[in-house]
């Protein structure tokens, strides 16, 4: 099943996605019930935000002040940062109009006046997609003033207009935090805010803001045109609907996959990104963006991929990037990699962040070049302590957790790295026969390749 | 900084007007800003205008920008120096970023680095003496799965190897143009069981 990203072609032109029912009856059915119907029914479907902390997306709709006469935004992180995370680019390619047509949904239900797709500055190729888009919606009257000419009011449903508008950033992870997406916006530094006050009081310029993901926002219209009851019943009931998840690293077939939630992670490894090349076992996989623990090779059995399942297995959906890591990876070089761009990204407002994330990557950098002890490892575990929930936002965990577990989940490479002693080599998984054809095959969506 | 840049930078101080846009280009700057609560917000946007025009940010850029948007020149610099995509300094025509995050990584990033580092001569932020080209070691620009990835000014190069990567340093030499990637769909072959 595929919702968000259907096999139809060009549907990025706004004829096609029209002729498929776009920015159609679904929306006059929208406009036509009340806006807290709209939240309502979101609520009902159960659906969870994608952008890493899989909050309930129409209870956060529900935090915005009601019949209140100022104004409101809705922002779309479309910042997309975290490594091993890819998934919203496709939808910029393939389906940018779905993700509009989601922003108006949205935007009926709280009543925005005013909606903004922030997307990072590397995207500056898919920007100009979906800033096409716009200008063809706009220029049909699907957003904008006209709306309400295109969309007459029915039944319970309230004139409306909103505008969108498409803002690029400038290369910086921490933007992805919510409240430091406000103030990059708002033409700030980068810099998370203090909460509370949460956005949807004290938000943009401090009006009222929700703040939703690209992905999550994508999955509205496929709501309200199936209802909410046939939306909750695709994959895992308490995180229903389809997730894109990407996966990379040590595979065969690395892309972005939409699947219903509740998929085997092996089955994502073995089945859709068809296996690990030349056969090899698998020694690591972080299942949610590098931010997330990462799981053991011969953990993998029966791990399902949503929120509650990675939850129950010690990790995390975070934004549903696989990164799949071979028998012949070193573990703790890995690490380091991943310690020296939380210390590049960190915006250094706390200290413990600021210079916690530099004593990680230093640590793990001695360790590496074979100076290390074992007192370097009680270290890490100590200073990634020290640094985890001393901070204003969440990159404070970003960085201590794959750090923490690491260390926790890994000790034989730890040991192989500090000392000479023999030591336990890292239990691998189990190889699974590929099983291509047992599954609906998936396309694949890689755009720019450069011939061979 | 080289003599020419100077040369430039002092001749507009001296005898071109107050702004760097045209007519045309503030009409539109001052459409964008009524899209913000703020003028402030538009920092970024007009940022980016200014880079497109004339390759980095200079002094006299920030203060233009900090005069449009109505902020402290100082804060127009804390903005600048914050994102790493705002250079304060010239850049090559072709900007070459290669991304050596995780995903890259572990699929050869690293190699194709130091291949661009070998074959630019030039290291990390660094400038060729002829301005054709800089290198940066960028952190993951969302292509995990096209990894290993490297990428000229806004165009994405994908599954990569580091001949790959030379061959597009070459050709941009060669033709002064980047080379277009097509669009296509690559299906590696399956290992068999």
């Amino acid at each position: 099943m595929k919702i968000i990203l259907p096999d139809i072609p060009n549907l990025r032109d706004i004829d096609v996605y029209v002729k498929n029912g776009g920015y159609g009856a679904t929306l006059l059915k929208a406009f036509s019930m009340r806006p807290e119907a709209v939240t309502d029914e979101v609520k009902k479907s159960g659906l969870r935000g994608r952008g890493g902390a899989a909050f309930p997306t129409g209870l956060k709709w529900t935090f915005m002040p009601k019949g209140s006469d100022r104004k409101k935004f809705l922002l779309i992180n479309g910042d997309e940062s975290e490594p091993g995370s890819f998934k919203d680019r496709q939808i910029f390619e393939f389906n940018p109009h779905q993700m509009i047509e989601g922003i108006l949904l949205a935007s009926y239900a709280m009543q925005v006046s005013h909606a903004y797709v922030y997307i990072r500055g590397e995207y500056a190729h898919w920007i100009r997609m979906v800033e096409k888009a716009l200008a063809d919606a706009y220029s049909r009257g699907f957003v904008g003033d006209r709306m309400r000419e295109t969309f007459k009011p029915a039944g319970e449903g309230v004139p409306y207009s909103v505008d969108i508008t498409v803002h690029k950033g400038a290369g910086a992870y921490i933007v992805g935090e919510e409240s430091a997406l406000m103030n990059s916006l708002e033409g700030e530094r980068g810099y998370p805010r203090i909460k509370p006050p949460f956005p949807a009081n004290f938000g943009l310029w401090g009006y009222p803001t929700t703040i939703n993901n690209v992905e999550t926002i994508a999955n509205i219209p496929p709501i309200m045109q199936m209802g909410a009851e046939a939306y909750a019943k695709i994959g895992e009931p308490k995180h229903p609907g389809t997730l894109l998840l990407g996966v990379s690293g040590h595979v065969n077939r690395p892309g972005v996959y939409e699947v219903p939630s509740g998929t085997l992670l092996t089955d994502m490894i073995y089945n859709y990104a068809q296996g690990v090349p030349g056969n090899k076992k698998i020694k690591l996989v972080i299942p949610g963006g590098s931010s997330m623990p990462p799981l053991r090779g011969d953990s993998l059995e029966g791990v399902k991929m949503d929120a509650e399942s990675l939850k129950a297995v010690g990790s995390s959906i975070g934004t549903g990037g696989i990164m799949v890591m071979d028998e012949d990876t070193d573990i703790v070089k890995v690490l380091q990699r991943i310690s020296k761009f939380y210390w590049h990204e960190s915006c250094g407002q706390c200290t413990p962040c600021r210079e916690g994330t530099g004593w990680l990557h230093k640590i793990l950098k001695r360790i590496n070049a074979g100076e290390g002890s074992k007192a370097d490892v009680e270290l890490l575990e100590d200073v990634a302590k020290n640094i985890e929930g001393r901070t204003i936002c969440a990159l404070g965990e970003a960085a201590a957790w794959p750090v923490k577990f690491t260390v926790q989940r890994f000790p034989e490479e730890f040991a192989q790295k500090v000392s000479n002693e023999p030591h336990d080599q890292v239990k691998l998984n189990k190889v699974h026969a590929l099983r291509a054809g047992g599954l609906e095959p998936v396309e694949i969506h890689v755009p720019l390749v450069v011939r061979k | 900084m080289d003599e020419e840049d100077g040369a430039w930078l002092n001749f507009r101080r001296i005898f071109v007007l107050q702004t760097m846009f045209t007519e045309q280009e503030q009409n539109e700057l001052s459409l964008l800003i009524k899209r913000y609560e703020k003028p402030q917000a538009a920092l970024l946007p007009v940022l980016w205008r200014i880079q497109e025009k004339q390759g980095w940010i200079d002094q006299d850029g920030m203060q233009e920008a900090a005069k449009i948007c109505g902020v402290p020149k100082s804060h127009v610099l804390g903005v600048v120096s914050f994102y790493t995509m705002f250079f304060e300094k010239p850049m090559g025509r072709h900007h070459v970023q290669v991304c050596t995050n995780v995903s890259c990584m572990i699929r050869g990033g690293e190699k194709i680095y130091d291949t661009m580092k070998e074959c630019l001569g030039i290291g990390h932020l660094e400038r060729t003496p002829d301005g054709l080209f800089s290198l940066e070691e960028v952190e993951c620009m969302g292509a995990c799965g096209g990894a290993p990835m490297i990428a000229v000014g806004e165009r994405f190069f994908e599954k990569v190897t580091a001949e790959d990567a030379a061959a597009v340093v070459q050709q941009i030499r060669n033709t002064g143009t980047v080379p277009a990637p097509i669009e296509t769909v690559q299906l590696p072959e399956l290992t068999n069981l």
